[in-house]
Formats: structure tokens, C-alpha cells, sequence
């Protein structure tokens, strides 16, 4: 196999705050091929979108980057590389899309002025060729009369045309891998198809990578071919999409895949997953799960789970793997994290 | 937009017109008016006398529709204590404060812009620990005082810069164009520099809030992932929307700047605004007075209408 595009091994970065050093990422590896889409799902504070941001190299201190990360970008590792060749890689190599269109843009200047500044940081040539470029990708992402918007400022644009504002901004360059943080969660319902649809249109067509980090499994069986599910700052189960949707193997998929609403099934009361995801500055020690697990046994409290193949591009950082007859045994967590929501 | 400064303006009009009336009671109701100086040799008779000449002795109601009316058709009156008419008197000092107190407020904004930006983007560096401490020195301090120690330190221990006037008295007509630039310069130095380091503290500390209220923001981390250099997220992306709070700020001060130029003139004898409305004051010279108030206010204004366009200049939301 041809090397991928993205490989990232054992990543690690750790905030030193004053109520102890975060783990937020804490041995993360994956890969992605070219124009691959791939899924990064987990709860708020699971460490997906600190992932993100350390792919980019864009974590500010008191975060850091542990030194023995790889971040392996179409042959560069990406950890080593300085600041200044840092910046050529940000925004024309790699993109990003964030959450928030609202804010994501700087208020006091025009979108074609700030998708244009992209074209003139990078690609250099005049500023009328840059604005020029500028009001084509517009177009591209479906932006009607595209001249005209290009000079307004973001506050004139709906929440859905900034997000098409934020997409052009980030394809502009034409890069191998954008990362999608949360792309649809401030958007309205009708919205958000219209985005992820548009996205994926322009993936076919640009053959684009993308990492796609959502809360949403729903986002990512519309959009992603393989899912990454992210836990207390671990991977905890990886596999392709369709076979996580039909075979979730880690409890903790399991509860995320129970927790999603039904067609059909409204006035059933949702499942949830009881506590939540403890604070990175004190991961439960062993599985860090555990506590919340309906599987779980004194294994899981004393022996941290290795991520287990368990089929094909299937694996998963749960004990079940090697027994999986405990899997019967469904009971209470054990312990429900109490006061755990205060997390730096 | 349109209906905004027509608003605006007549807003302005009636502010001016509300200073004009206390300023002209208020100095009416205090003792003494501008024939009641000490002498011997003029008799209660003649004060009377001239009194009854100009007005004096009628009822304030009839003293005020008079002078309304005079000034309502251009004529602010004569000056006992310059000897000229007060549009004369003003039209000399109103471009010498403006002189002084543009060049200061220019400065002042300038370096408390790019040092504020510096310390929010160094905070608690040693950058900005040393220079919030020395202009926090200078803010704490009296204006009049700074002033005066600046005048002792620069005019007289260390006799480098002329103590005050806005040229060489004698001199000045006498010298070539550019040693008469360099004179004005000289004379300008000592009461920019004391009036811009009173101010700057200020400035420099709205700008350092400001930034680090917009550096940790979205768009900002959207400019890192564009590829920006530091430099341009800085003085590009973050400055432009961190000086919106600045030209609110400077709207603010202009009212203050006129009182503080006030010490400043006097302290550096700079035959401004403030000097010719302080001597106006203990003279009871009541129609300089007056003028030099509504002058005043009319500065306040046009200043603050510019600060709103400058707003608008800078911010597109405000815009519509």
C-alpha cells in the first residue's frame, strides 16, 4: 500500500495548567488516505478537536505538543518542521473549517478581501487576480452573485452563506486535507444537509481528504467512510463505517449509537450514557471507561486495554475483545462519576 | 444614515446651546464684572458710567436676549482685556491649542496604540511589566505637577528647550524659514511631550484590553490557519477590530484634552485657548468668556461627530 497521505503516531498533547498537566491527547495514531473522508466522533472534551488543532499546529501554550509525536503530512512531519515552514503548510496544504461561522470570520473586513488574503499569503500575484480567485470560489461553493457578496462583510451574510464563506476560505489553495471541526453544529437542520452535501460534492470533485470531527454519528454515516471514535484523549475504536453502525464493538460506541434519536421511536426516552467524561488532568487509570461501563469488570479497573484488531480495519480499546462471553453480563456502572463536569 | 447626522447635528446644536447659556449666567452671578478692577483714579461715577454703556446694569434676562441676538448675527462682542474685538482674540488662540493639543493627541494615540499592542502581545513579558509601570507613574501623577517638573527638569536644570511662548519672542521675526520651523519645534517640544505623556497611559491601557479581548477570539485562529505570519495577525486581523473601543475612547477624551491643555498652556505660557479663557475668567472679560466656552464646546462637538465618522470608517457594523 501506498503510503497515505496523513499519518499521525502517537500524538500527544498535554496543557500544563496550574491544576496539573491535561492529557487532552494522549497517544492518538490514525491515517488517512488521499481523498479519503474520515469520521472523528466523541463527547465534548474527548480531545478531537485539540487532534485538530495539533495537526495544524495551532494548540497555543499553555498546550504543547509532546516531542515524541509524528505527525507525518505528505512525507514532512509536521511536529518538526518550524514555525515559518509551518505557515506554508497552514491554509494551502491544509485547511481548516471551524464550528462557528459566526465568529469564525473577522467582523471588520469584506469575505472576498479575507478569502483573497488566503491566494496572496500563498500562491502571491496581484491583488486583483487574488480577488478574482476569490469571487470564483464563491461561486464554487454555491455563493449566488458572487461579485457582489465578495464585497460584503460578514455580519451582511446568513449563518449558512458564512459557512460557505469559511468552506472557500479553506479550498481556496486547493489543499491534500482539510479538517472539518464541528462544520454543521451551529447551523439550522436544513442547513446543515445542504452543507455536508456541498462538501461532499466538492470532495468528489477536488479530491480532497477530509477529517471530519463531529459529535454527530449522523453527520458521519452521511460523509465519512471510516469512523474514529475518541475517548478520555484515546482512540477507542476505529472501523469502517458501515461496519461500526451494524457491529460497534466498544461500549462506549455502543452507548453513543444508543444515545442517537429514531425515526419512529420519538416518544421513547433516549438512552444516555451515564456520568461524564472525566477531566484530562485525572483519566481514570486503567480503562478510562470503566466507571462508566455497563460491561465492566475488575479487569478493566486494573489493566489499561491495548487497542484490540477485532476484524478487519476493525479495532477496539476495550478487554470484551478477549472475553467477549462478559459481554452478557450487563449491569449498572459501577460508580457514577459525580462533580466530574468542571473541566479546565 | 442620513437622518443619523441630522440628528446628530442638531443634538450638537442644542449641547452648544446649553453651555452658552450656563456659561453666560454663571459668570454673571460671580463677584465683580469687568469695571470692578482696583484703581484710584476712577470714580464709582465713571464704573456706573461705563456700566450703563455697555448694558451691564439691566436685568440679566434683557443682558442674555441681547447677547444672543448679537451673537446670532456674528458679533461676539469686545474684549476689555485684550483690547480687541473677542472673534480677533479667538482666531489667534483657537489654532494654537489646536496645534498643540492635535499634535499631542496624535502622538499620544500613536505610541499608546503600538505599545498597548506590544504589551498585549508580550503580556506579563518584561515589555510589558516595565512600560505599564513607568506610564502608570505618569498617569498617577498631577497634570500641572508633571508639567511643571517637566519645565524645571528641561527648561531649567538642563536648560535645552525654551520654557514657553510658541516662538522666540524677539528672535523669531528675524530668522530664515528654516531656522523659524526649527524655533516652532523647539518651542512645541516641551508642552507636546508633557501633554502626550499625561495622556498615553490611558490610551496605551484601552489598547492593551482591547487586544487581549481580540486576540484569543475565532477569527484569530481562523488567521493562524490561514498561514499568516504573526506580524499581520497582529497588526492586520487583530488591531483593525481592536480599535474600535479606541475611537469610542477618543471621542471621550476630547472634552478633557481641552481642560488639560488648559494646565498645560498656563504651565508653558502658550497663548492658547486656555490661557486666553483663564485670563478671560479672572478678569471678568464676560463676552470673552462666553466665547471661548461656546468655542469650546463647538470644538467638543465637531470632535466627537469626527470620532462617530471615524467609527463608522472603522467598523461596518455600524455602518448601516
Amino acid at each position: 500500500m501506498a503510503d497515505p497521505l496523513l499519518r499521525v503516531r502517537d500524538l500527544r498533547t498535554y496543557f500544563y495548567t496550574e491544576n496539573g498537566v491535561a492529557r487532552s491527547v494522549d497517544g492518538v495514531s490514525f491515517e488517512i488516505g488521499a481523498g479519503e473522508t474520515v469520521g472523528l466522533v466523541g463527547e465534548s472534551g474527548c480531545g478531537k478537536s485539540v487532534t485538530a488543532l495539533s495537526l495544524l499546529r495551532l494548540v497555543r501554550p499553555p498546550g504543547r505538543i509532546e516531542s515524541t509525536s509524528e505527525i507525518l503530512f505528505d512525507g514532512q512531519d509536521l511536529a518538526k518542521l518550524s514555525e515559518k515552514e509551518m505557515r506554508k503548510i497552514r491554509g494551502a496544504r491544509m485547511a481548516m473549517v471551524f464550528q462557528e461561522p459566526m465568529t469564525a470570520l473577522n467582523p471588520v473586513f469584506t469575505v472576498g478581501d479575507q478569502i483573497a488574503e488566503v491566494v496572496r499569503v500563498h500562491h502571491g500575484g496581484s491583488k486583483k487576480e487574488a480577488w478574482a480567485r476569490a469571487v470564483q470560489m464563491l461561486e464554487t461553493v454555491g455563493i449566488p452573485a458572487p461579485e457582489q457578496r465578495a464585497t460584503e462583510y460578514p455580519h451582511q451574510l446568513s449563518g449558512g452563506m458564512r459557512q460557505r464563506v469559511v468552506i472557500a476560505m479553506a479550498l481556496v489553495m486547493n489543499p491534500a486535507l482539510v479538517i472539518a471541526d464541528e462544520p454543521t453544529t451551529a447551523l439550522d437542520v436544513t442547513i446543515q444537509a445542504q452543507i455536508l452535501e456541498l462538501m461532499r460534492e466538492l470532495q468528489q470533485r477536488l479530491g480532497t481528504s477530509i477529517l471530519l470531527i463531529t459529535h454527530d454519528l449522523g453527520v458521519v454515516a452521511e460523509t465519512a467512510s471510516r469512523v474514529i471514535v475518541m475517548y478520555g484523549g484515546e482512540i477507542v475504536e476505529e472501523a469502517p463505517v458501515d461496519e461500526l453502525f451494524k457491529n460497534a464493538h466498544h461500549p462506549y460506541t455502543e452507548g453513543l449509537l444508543n444515545a442517537m434519536p429514531q425515526v419512529g421511536h420519538e416518544r421513547e426516552r433516549l438512552a444516555t450514557i451515564p456520568g461524564s467524561v472525566p477531566p484530562p488532568t485525572a483519566w481514570p487509570k486503567a480503562c478510562r471507561f470503566h466507571d462508566r461501563c455497563p460491561y465492566a469488570w475488575d479487569r478493566c479497573a486494573t489493566e489499561h486495554p491495548p487497542l484490540y484488531q477485532i476484524g478487519p480495519g476493525h479495532s477496539s480499546r476495550c478487554h470484551l475483545a478477549e472475553e467477549p462471553e462478559r459481554r452478557a453480563d450487563k449491569h449498572e456502572p459501577f460508580v457514577v462519576m459525580a462533580g466530574a463536569e468542571g473541566r479546565p | 444614515m442620513r437622518r443619523q447626522l441630522a440628528a446628530r447635528l442638531a443634538q450638537s446644536l442644542i449641547v452648544v446651546i446649553i453651555v452658552t447659556t450656563i456659561s453666560f449666567f454663571v459668570i454673571r452671578s460671580a463677584p465683580g464684572d469687568p469695571f470692578s478692577y482696583e484703581s484710584t483714579t476712577i470714580t464709582p461715577a465713571i464704573r456706573d458710567h461705563w456700566r450703563e454703556q455697555f448694558g451691564y446694569n439691566r436685568p440679566l434676562p434683557v443682558q442674555f436676549i441681547r447677547y444672543v441676538t448679537s451673537v446670532a448675527h456674528g458679533e461676539l462682542g469686545y474684549s476689555f482685556q485684550m483690547h480687541e474685538p473677542v472673534a480677533v482674540a479667538l482666531a489667534a488662540a483657537v489654532p494654537r491649542t489646536l496645534l498643540l493639543t492635535g499634535l499631542a493627541l496624535g502622538l499620544s494615540f500613536l505610541f499608546g496604540i503600538i505599545i498597548g499592542v506590544l504589551q498585549a502581545t508580550h503580556r506579563d513579558g518584561w515589555f510589558d511589566r516595565v512600560t505599564s509601570a513607568v506610564l502608570l507613574f505618569f498617569y498617577s501623577l498631577p497634570d500641572f505637577w508633571a508639567a511643571l517638573m517637566i519645565l524645571l527638569l528641561f527648561a531649567y536644570w538642563w536648560p535645552v528647550l525654551p520654557a514657553g511662548n510658541i516662538v522666540d519672542p524677539v528672535m523669531h521675526d528675524y530668522m530664515g524659514g528654516w531656522e523659524a520651523l526649527v524655533d516652532r519645534l523647539r518651542h512645541l517640544a516641551l508642552p507636546v511631550l508633557s501633554f502626550t505623556l499625561l495622556t498615553m497611559a490611558g490610551i496605551t491601557r484601552y489598547q492593551r484590553a482591547a487586544m487581549i479581548e481580540t486576540l484569543p477570539m475565532d477569527f484569530i485562529r481562523t488567521a493562524r490557519a490561514k498561514g499568516l505570519s504573526e506580524r499581520r495577525i497582529v497588526w492586520r486581523h487583530a488591531l483593525r477590530t481592536a480599535l474600535t473601543p479606541m475611537v469610542a475612547l477618543l471621542g471621550l477624551m476630547l472634552p478633557a484634552l481641552l481642560g488639560g491643555a488648559l494646565f498645560i498652556e498656563k504651565v508653558f505660557a502658550w497663548p492658547g485657548m486656555g490661557l486666553l479663557a483663564a485670563g478671560a475668567v479672572a478678569a471678568r472679560d464676560y463676552d470673552l468668556v462666553t466665547a471661548t466656552v461656546i468655542a469650546g464646546s463647538v470644538m467638543v462637538v465637531i470632535g466627537s461627530f469626527f470620532a462617530d465618522l471615524l467609527h463608522m470608517a472603522i467598523d461596518p457594523r455600524v455602518r448601516e
